[in-house]
């Protein structure tokens, strides 16, 4: 599903100075996988979620994402497979403030050109999944963060992507709603898909299948965990 | 262009509206501003302009007035201050001389005491030949103007104005077949005149009676008080005037250098130089309005940049969830030319309503200061069209900002 070989990203510090972010990552995850990416600050594994989700280019290296090569993207490109292919969750949530949690859901059927009626149907279905089919109506200040975080995984489904991405998704929330946003992580993984958390938090990285461990740019440990040992994915 | 049918895009538009009540506001009334006051300085200058040619639409205006004064330089013997008087035989001459002439209209005035049954007044009166109905056009309410036969056979007939009937007559007399007596000799009316609005370019007005007839009661033999000339459109009525003044000055034996003999009014000339105000006046409106339109253009774009900036993050999300730049772009130009169009229509309302009130309460009557004050649809169309595009072209540059923020640096700020 997304592999990366020999991928390196470095930022540019003023004129002549660059930063080398990741140094030849080898990756490879495959379909139905629920990998958590931990690292500290500055371990660069924000800079890899840019690029896994086509937000960031890559300097060198492949990055396929489902069998296809990404290279040369331009925008369009870009944001045609980010609305085929991956669901976003972020830490800060980013709902959009002044519509409501379903239009909120709804919008990126907006953008791959659904019609409104069964945008609306779709995106109540989903919401129904995340439990909060009666917030439907509200705006997201409205909402409490747990509540907010569900909304936003609904959305990153509705698509149906390939990939949900999710970066730092407990990182706003309290050890309950960080536990009821795993779960709905874990439900999600159970139905096959392919779930990418970010985390620097051991406790949520623990709940995954599978942690890679990131330091300054390289990939330092690739483990399965209990929970992963338990299920016989990896055999 | 699909989009601008679906209704998602415009509720994309509204909820963002919506939710920048204040700031739609402000840039909603910048630029009605602008459009208002282009429509409202258009009107009033059609009002002017209206006005002015209401004024003297009864006028040929390329016409000059000439009278004879008296001689300011001695001349072949005669000293200086030799009065002047013009005669008949002078029409002639320059009829036969002057070329480029439309109608010369020779005229005597003095006053009258006129007085019809017990009411009295003082006027000026006026020996005319028929063609000065050609050269002030006269709006006749009742009865005709005075004809050919009135001065062969040099009859005592008059034709009146308005003012003159509404001070000697009753109302709802019918002044026409009546007589009044202007000093002491009794005419019979036989037309009655509305004045046009006109206080240049010579009397107006009055009484009019035959040419011959005046030079027979007032006995001025086949003297002429002064002509009224008229050139027709192609030729210059400035070189006209030089040509009959310096033609009388050699009829009359007076030095051809002599500029204070021949006293003349050149109303084409002064119409001329308020042409060319109205004009001056028209293009500073032009001006005027859209350089403020452009103004209220330019504060939409820039109110737009302000909340793109604003909505960097909400942008960075919807490209995020795919959101084609295509799609960021067009919704902000979008939203620009809808605004702007909103306004312009406003803008245009208002204005047509502050016309409407002017035309109300100082639009007519004879006093009027601005005569129906109007703005052309044409005008206007044109105007909301180059708002429209102004508005769009404005709004590609907030448009530009958005999509060229990453969706990545768009996401991180907070």
């Amino acid at each position: 599903m997304i592999e990366f070989k020999k991928l390196h990203k470095s930022y540019p510090i003023g004129k002549k100075d660059s930063l080398h972010v990741l140094k030849g990552l080898d990756l490879k995850i495959n379909e139905g996988e629920f990998v958590s990416i931990m690292g500290s600050s500055g371990s660069g594994k924000s800079t890899l979620l840019n690029i896994v989700g086509l937000l960031d280019t890559h300097d060198e290296g492949e990055y396929i994402l489902n069998g296809q090569k990404i290279e040369k993207l331009d925008e369009k490109k870009a944001a045609i497979l980010r609305n085929k292919f991956l669901g976003f969750v972020f830490q800060s949530f980013n709902l959009i403030g002044y519509k409501t949690a379903l239009e909120n859901v709804a919008l990126p059927l907006y953008y791959k050109g659904i019609g409104r009626k069964e945008r609306q149907e779709t995106a109540l279905s989903y919401l129904d999944k995340v439990g909060l089919k009666d917030w439907a109506k509200h705006l997201p200040n409205e909402l409490s963060g747990g509540q907010k975080q569900r909304v936003a995984i609904a959305r990153a489904l509705v698509a149906n992507p390939k990939v949900v991405l999710a970066d730092e998704p407990t990182g706003a929330l309290d050890s309950t709603t960080t536990d009821n946003v795993m779960d709905l992580l874990k439900d999600i993984n159970d139905e096959g898909m392919t779930v990418f958390v970010i985390t620097h938090e051991e406790e949520v990285a623990e709940q995954t299948d599978r942690i890679v461990r990131l330091k300054d740019g390289v990939i330092i440990s690739d483990e399965i965990t209990a929970t992963g040992k338990l299920k016989g994915k990896y055999v | 262009m699909k989009f601008l049918f679906d209704k998602d895009t415009w509720q994309e538009i509204y909820s963002s509206i919506r939710k920048n009540k204040l700031r739609t506001g402000i840039t909603i009334i910048g630029v009605m501003w602008g459009i208002f006051l282009l429509v409202v300085l258009l009107g009033a200058a059609r009002g002017v302009e209206n006005n002015f040619n209401k004024m003297f639409g009864d006028f040929a205006t390329n016409s000059v007035f000439v009278w004879a004064q008296s001689t300011s330089k001695p001349f072949k013997g005669f000293q200086e201050g030799k009065g002047i008087t013009l005669k008949m035989s002078d029409l002639d001459a320059i009829n036969r001389e002057i070329k480029g002439l439309e109608f010369v209209v020779p005229r005597h005035q003095g006053s009258a005491l006129a007085i019809h049954n017990f009411k009295t007044g003082n006027f000026g009166i006026f020996g005319d030949y028929p063609t000065l109905d050609k050269v002030q056009k006269k709006n006749l309410v009742y009865g005709r103007f005075i004809n050919d036969n009135d001065i062969k056979e040099r009859r005592k007939i008059c034709v009146i104005d308005e003012e003159i009937y509404k001070q000697l007559f009753d109302k709802d007399e019918y002044p026409i077949g009546t007589y009044i007596k202007l000093n002491s000799i009794n005419y019979q009316i036989v037309g009655m005149f509305k004045n046009g609005q006109v206080g240049t370019g010579g009397p107006q007005g009055g009484i009019h009676i035959p040419f011959t007839t005046f030079q027979q009661v007032y006995n001025r033999g086949n003297s002429v008080g002064w002509f009224m000339i008229t050139g027709k459109p192609e030729y210059d009525i400035k070189q006209i005037e030089a040509d009959v003044k310096l033609l009388l000055r050699n009829l009359h034996k007076v030095h051809p250098q002599d500029e204070r003999a021949f006293g003349s009014f050149n109303l084409g000339e002064a119409f001329g130089k308020f042409m060319g105000f109205l004009l001056g006046m028209q293009f500073l409106t032009w001006f005027v309005g859209i350089a403020t339109l452009i103004a209220g253009v330019f504060a939409i774009g820039n109110i737009l940049l302000i909340t793109v900036k604003e909505r960097t993050k909400e942008i960075g999300i919807r490209r995020a969830l795919g959101a084609k730049p295509w799609e960021i772009k067009r919704q902000i130009i979008l939203e620009s030319v809808f605004l702007t169009t909103i306004a312009g229509a406003l803008g245009i309302i208002f204005g047509g309503l502050v016309l409407m009130l002017i035309d109300a309460t100082i639009g007519s009557g004879p006093e009027a200061v601005l005569n129906n004050p109007t703005v052309d649809i044409p005008v206007v169309l044109i105007a909301t069209a180059a708002l429209i595009v102004f508005g769009t072209l404005i709004g590609m540059i907030p448009a530009q900002t958005a999509v060229s923020i990453r969706p990545i640096e768009a996401l991180r700020e907070e």
